[in-house]
C-alpha cells in the first residue's frame, strides 16, 4: 500500500535520494514542478515508462493537490 | 491523481511508493522552490525586513520604530511570526496612547509567495492596491511585496525571460 507522506517526509526521502515524479500531464509539469522532479503522465505510467526509474530507491508522486 | 498512480506504481511492481498528496500547489504555498515556465513568483521579490509587532505593544512605541526603519507600516504578528493584523499609515499616524490592537487592521488580505508576479501585478493594478502581504500558507510572515518592486521585475523579466524560478529566497 502507498505510504501517504507530508511536505516534511517529501524533504526527508529526497535526502535519501527518493526519485521524484510528477504524474500531471506534460503541459503542466513544464510550466512548474518540484526541482529534480521528472515527468510520467499518469495516462502514460507501465512498465515501459517507469523503466528509466530504480526500483530499489523510493518514488514519490505527486500532482497539483488533493485532486 | 496521485493516488491512483501511487497504486499503479505498486502494480507494476514498485515496493518503496510514496504520495504526496498535498502535490505542489503545497509545496509552493510555503515558498519551496518550484522550477519551470511559469515565471517570477512574489516570494523573489518580498520585503523581508517590513516591521513587525505584537498585538500588545504601544503603538507611540512602534510608530517610532517603524519611522527609523523609514517604512510607514507595520506587520502585527504573534510569538510564531503568524499575521494578525496590520497597521498601516493612518493607524500609525494616529495620536491614541492605545495598544497595537485597538487600531490595527484585522486578517488583512494575503497572497502566497507561490503566486506568479504577473498575477498579483494585475490584481494590485485592478484594486489599486500599492502593496501586497505574502504569507506561507499556514500564516507566518513571509513580507511585503511592493507593487513598485514587481513592475519593475517584471519589466525586467519580460526583456529577459527566463525558464527557472525559486518561490523562495535568503531562508
Amino acid at each position: 500500500m502507498p505510504t501517504l507522506i507530508d511536505r516534511d517526509e517529501v524533504q526527508r526521502l529526497l535526502a535519501e535520494r527518493a526519485q521524484l515524479v510528477e504524474v500531471l500531464p506534460q503541459p503542466e509539469f513544464e510550466e512548474e514542478h518540484l526541482p529534480g522532479s521528472i515527468n510520467i503522465p499518469l495516462k502514460t505510467l507501465d512498465a515501459e515508462t517507469t523503466r528509466r526509474l530504480e526500483r530499489e530507491r523510493p518514488v514519490i508522486v505527486y500532482c497539483h493537490d488533493y485532486q | 491523481m496521485s493516488p491512483r498512480a501511487a497504486w499503479r506504481l505498486e502494480s507494476i511492481g514498485f515496493t518503496q511508493v510514496y504520495d504526496y498528496v498535498a502535490g505542489k500547489a503545497d509545496w509552493g504555498s510555503l515558498g519551496l522552490p518550484l522550477e519551470g515556465t511559469k515565471g517570477a513568483r512574489a516570494g523573489e521579490h518580498v520585503r523581508a525586513d517590513v516591521p513587525t509587532c505584537g498585538l500588545e505593544e504601544r503603538l507611540q512605541d512602534v510608530r517610532r520604530v517603524v519611522s527609523a526603519a523609514g517604512w510607514d507600516t507595520c506587520m502585527v504578528v504573534n510569538a510564531s511570526g503568524v499575521v494578525l493584523g496590520r497597521l498601516g499609515r493612518k493607524a500609525l499616524g494616529s495620536e491614541e496612547e492605545v495598544a497595537v490592537e485597538a487600531v490595527m487592521t484585522a486578517g488583512p488580505s494575503t497572497v502566497r509567495p507561490s503566486i506568479t508576479l504577473a498575477a498579483i501585478v494585475e490584481r494590485m493594478q485592478s484594486q489599486k492596491l500599492t502593496s501586497a502581504l505574502v504569507t506561507h500558507s499556514d500564516g507566518t510572515l513571509v513580507g511585503l511585496l511592493r507593487r513598485t518592486d514587481a513592475e519593475a521585475a517584471l519589466n525586467a523579466a519580460s526583456s529577459e525571460p527566463s525558464l527557472s524560478s525559486q518561490g523562495r529566497e535568503g531562508r
